[in-house]
């Protein structure tokens, strides 16, 4: 659809290599406590960045600093080519920017169907209409459960939310993530809280995302890290300590001494 | 979807293929029909009754409108009277001004609290919690003192002098009786409820939802939720003063008590104790908490307040999705038991 | 002097009183999230406490605010204990629901026992009348309440900032999440802070009946003002309701004396204003 096209033309735009995302001197404080120190971002089109560190290292502040949940007190962030720091936050969703979250936000009463085509008809800027039943939107409840049914959720999609095992939650806030046609999708720990067993569809699901999304993911599990992520972050105290592939991360020293316990401030309590 | 109107909830043999599903969830259920055709009982077998019936199809109506805003889309208002108040007094003004066909008057009152409505949701819309029950409970009493003080123009403390409503269609008169008043606030309800019920199974309704069960997920799909907000509580607004019209029409009469904090708090018992979220809760609600008040009327007030704060109590510790709530689970257990294979 | 200073006395005294009935509301609703509509009740309580023992069995009136504060306190701990502690996790409409039926039916036992009159009640005569200073008279029972409750405040004060369990508190309110984790236990010490908050609303209600007066309507009718007062000085913040337990009482005696006509409006319009420029209140977590 259009939007393949649009990112399409991000990539051939005269030769110029414009980031699916990128941010510049991001610095956000919360009093004396320093969360983000002039971190810099750049996302190209199509790749899997894993954003890894220590907690209380400030990856979900990040992320929420990018998506708008967060006013930084420095710094600009870009969609594409598109300067999107004074942007509400639903705005950033409209133009591709979507996140999932690290515990579940999910719709609790609502069913995977009626969330995903909650996100669906919103997208689609449908969601207003009150005087038309929902079961004429025949393309968008196709859509949403086309969705739900690439990630192995199609026999649950009548069941409440809250009655889904945890495993097929993390798959619906990916479900919820994707119905939005995000350009680029930020994963906080999407893994997290998933036991062993229900944790291939996760993978499969991530394996499956398309080349047109970019996808960042905070990660604790290096499995995960190292199986799809082609560029790694370690992000310590606020700040970018190293910015680099797979290998190059694991085999440096400053990162080795960070997680096996030389420790920094931040994790002694 | 399906806890939303007394539809049944779709046992193991109902259809899954999501369209067809959603169809099943819509459909009119027999217990709907029936309940229907009960409202109109009263004209054959209570005809004495008639002008309470008529009092409980305009509180149902006010019950309705405040479950679109509370049950539906989760914004606790404690001062959703004002809207109410607005409407009795809009219709009443009009009439007292010269113009008392009740028809356009109906529409007159509900343009105009649709006004009021649109204008304080804009305020509404950026709060939550406290801060909104709050701001919901000052704009009453402020609304109300305001009314108190305006006495060249409410009438003050005795009420509004001189309402009198023409005959509906030239034909109808208002009768001391309450047949019109019964027929036509019935008339009036049931329409609205058809538009209500479209409104909820329509996308903006899934929308609605959304924001009640989780309001700060929804600008992370795309959700312009304010303004989801500022549409449904003026849909809201018209739907009170609708309701408050008729009740001057019908009585022709309007007081303070249209907009005060009791009033507020009276149709909020009613839809807490019907169910909220279900769209027959208000209804039921309001015909419970009014036939009960019609029987205890002897009772000395503070007595009748000592038995409402147990029911609340109770309410809220048994059965917190009301009366409907109740049934439903009852008829999901007795569901369970039945199919369950041996 | 000019009558402006006496307004400001009478909301002075007003205020301290409203301060005494909302600092526990404030604490509990910011340390639990728990809205108990019900919190006038106790005080209302210990108003009827204070008129029973003084009108019935002849106590004189120093020694029944002890035991106003004792009722509330203890019918804090009661109702924590039975009902409201089921309900931290509910949603805020079902905590509401639960204590409004609890202030009707508090409200109608009141009614039932002492009837819906004022009840009378004499204060001892060192208390009674008013000096004049500068040209105004100074009613001595209001001189009284402000010292009182200062006192009052002045202990909260230390309580909060230099013992371990206001330090706890303050941690509880901060983060309960967070002070379960650091140990703390924080479902005692939410029983203790809630039989505290009650107690001071007894006391509160005690005190007020010869300013304000005693009738079953009490709980509800000042329920609103510490509402008010509650938002408006932002929850858990005992410096919060203060400063707008002061600003409350002041704009509403200034309000009744120089625009009566308008009666209650000033304060509707205060609180609407603060709530909607900042909506955790003035001194509240944002």
């Amino acid at each position: 659809m259009d939007e393949d096209a649009v990112s399409e033309s991000l990539l051939t735009a005269s030769g110029a290599d414009v980031n699916a995302l990128s941010a510049r001197g991001i610095n956000k404080s919360f009093g004396s406590l320093v969360v983000a120190a002039d971190v810099e971002l750049n996302l190209p089109q199509g790749v899997r960045y894993a954003l890894i560190g220590p907690n209380g290292a400030g990856k979900t502040t990040l992320i929420n600093l990018l998506t708008g949940m967060l006013r930084p007190d420095a710094g600009r962030i870009f969609l594409g080519p598109d300067d999107i720091t004074a942007l509400p936050p639903q705005e950033r969703v409209r133009r591709g920017l979507v996140r999932t979250y690290q515990i579940n936000s999910l719709f609790p009463h609502l069913t995977a169907l009626e969330s995903v085509t909650l996100a669906v008809c919103e997208r689609r800027r449908v969601a207003a209409t009150f005087w038309r039943s929902l079961t004429a939107y025949v393309e968008e409840i196709d859509e949403a459960h086309g969705i739900l049914s690439a990630l192995a959720l199609a026999d649950v999609c009548h069941r409440p939310t809250r009655e889904l095992a945890y495993g097929q939650q993390r798959l619906l806030e990916i479900a919820l993530a994707l119905a939005t046609r995000p350009k680029v999708l930020l994963l906080d720990e999407p893994a997290a809280g998933v036991p062993r067993e229900e944790s291939k569809d996760l993978f499969e699901a991530i394996a499956g995302l398309s080349n047109n999304i970019t996808v960042l993911f905070i990660e604790h599990d290096m499995e995960l890290v190292f199986r799809f992520a082609s560029r790694v972050i370690v992000l310590v105290g606020g700040r970018v300590m190293v910015d680099g592939t797979p290998a190059e991360i694991a085999d440096d020293e400053r990162v080795r001494a960070v997680y096996l316990g030389k420790g920094h401030g931040a994790l002694r309590v | 979807m399906s806890s939303d109107t007394i539809a049944a909830p779709a046992s193991a043999a109902a259809p899954t293929a999501p369209l067809a599903f959603l169809r099943a969830q819509g459909r009119w259920h027999w217990a709907e029909i029936a309940f229907w055709l009960a409202t109109l009982l009263p004209f054959v077998l209570t005809p004495d009754y008639l002008v309470l019936a008529s009092q409980v199809a305009i509180s149902a109506l006010f019950a309705l409108s405040l479950d679109l805003i509370l049950g539906f889309s989760g914004i606790v208002s404690l001062g959703h009277a004002a809207y109410f108040g607005v409407g009795a007094y809009t219709a009443g003004l009009l009439s007292v001004w010269g113009w008392g066909e009740p028809l356009t008057g109906l529409v007159v009152a509900g343009a105009v609290t649709g006004v009021v409505g649109y204008v304080t949701s804009f305020v509404i819309a950026r709060f939550r919690h406290l801060a909104l029950i709050m701001i919901t409970l000052g704009f009453g009493l402020l609304l109300q003192e305001a009314a108190n003080s305006a006495g060249w123009l409410t009438g003050g403390f005795n009420g509004l002098q001189g309402v009198h409503t023409w005959p509906i269609f030239g034909k109808f008169e208002f009768d001391l009786y309450g047949y019109t008043a019964y027929a036509y606030a019935l008339a009036v309800l049931f329409l609205i409820f058809l538009v209500a019920r479209r409104i909820i199974h329509s996308p903006f309704g899934l929308a609605l939802r959304g924001i009640r069960e989780n309001g700060t997920r929804m600008p992370a799909i795309g959700a312009p939720t304010h303004s989801h907000i500022r549409t449904i509580y003026t849909i809201a607004a018209i739907i009170a003063g609708v309701a408050g019209a008729i009740l001057t029409q019908s009585t022709e009469t309007v007081s303070l008590e249209a907009l005060g904090f009791q009033r507020s708090a009276d149709v909020l018992v009613m839809l807490i104790v019907g169910g909220t979220g279900k769209l027959y809760g208000g209804l039921i609600g309001a015909a419970v908490y009014m036939v009960a008040r019609d029987q205890f009327s002897g009772l000395n007030p503070q007595y009748w307040y000592f038995w409402i704060g147990l029911l609340l109590i109770a309410v809220v510790m048994f059965l917190p999705n009301g009366i409907l709530g109740g049934l439903a689970g009852i008829a999901d257990f007795v569901k369970t038991k039945w199919t369950k294979t041996p | 002097m000019p009558p402006v200073f006496g307004v400001l006395f009478d909301g002075v005294a007003y205020g301290m009183l409203l301060f005494l009935m909302s600092v526990g509301l404030s604490v509990t609703l910011g340390m639990m999230n728990f809205v108990n509509l019900a919190h006038c009740s106790f005080a209302m309580l210990g108003g009827y406490v204070t008129v029973t023992l003084m009108n019935a069995l002849h106590w004189p009136f120093f020694a029944t605010l002890p035991a106003a504060f004792i009722a509330g306190a203890a019918a804090s701990v009661v109702l924590e204990r039975i009902f409201f502690r089921r309900f931290y996790n509910a949603s805020e409409l079902n905590q509401c629901v639960l204590t409004i039926g609890i202030v009707f039916v508090s409200v109608a036992a009141a009614a039932y026992i002492y009837g819906t009159d004022q009840q009378p009640m004499q204060l001892p005569s060192y208390l009674q009348g008013s000096i004049t200073f500068l040209g105004l008279d100074f009613a001595i029972y209001r001189l009284f309440l402000i010292v009182a409750a200062a006192l009052i405040t002045i202990l909260l004060v230390v309580t909060l900032e230099w013992t371990r369990f206001g330090a706890q508190v303050r941690a509880a309110v901060n983060n309960q999440r967070m002070a379960r984790g650091l140990g703390i236990d924080v479902d005692t010490l939410f029983a203790i802070t809630f039989a505290l908050g009650g107690g001071l609303a007894g006391l509160g209600g005690g005190l007020a009946i010869a300013m304000l007066g005693l009738d079953p309507s009490f709980a509800l009718t000042y329920l609103i003002y510490v509402l008010i007062v509650v938002s408006v000085g932002g929850l858990g913040s005992i410096a919060g309701s203060f400063v707008a337990a002061m600003l409350l009482g002041v704009a509403d005696m200034a309000g009744k004396y120089y625009v009566p006509a308008f009666g209650s409006v000033l304060i509707y319009l205060v609180m609407l204003v603060v709530i909607m420029w900042r909506p955790s209140g003035l001194f509240g977590r944002r």
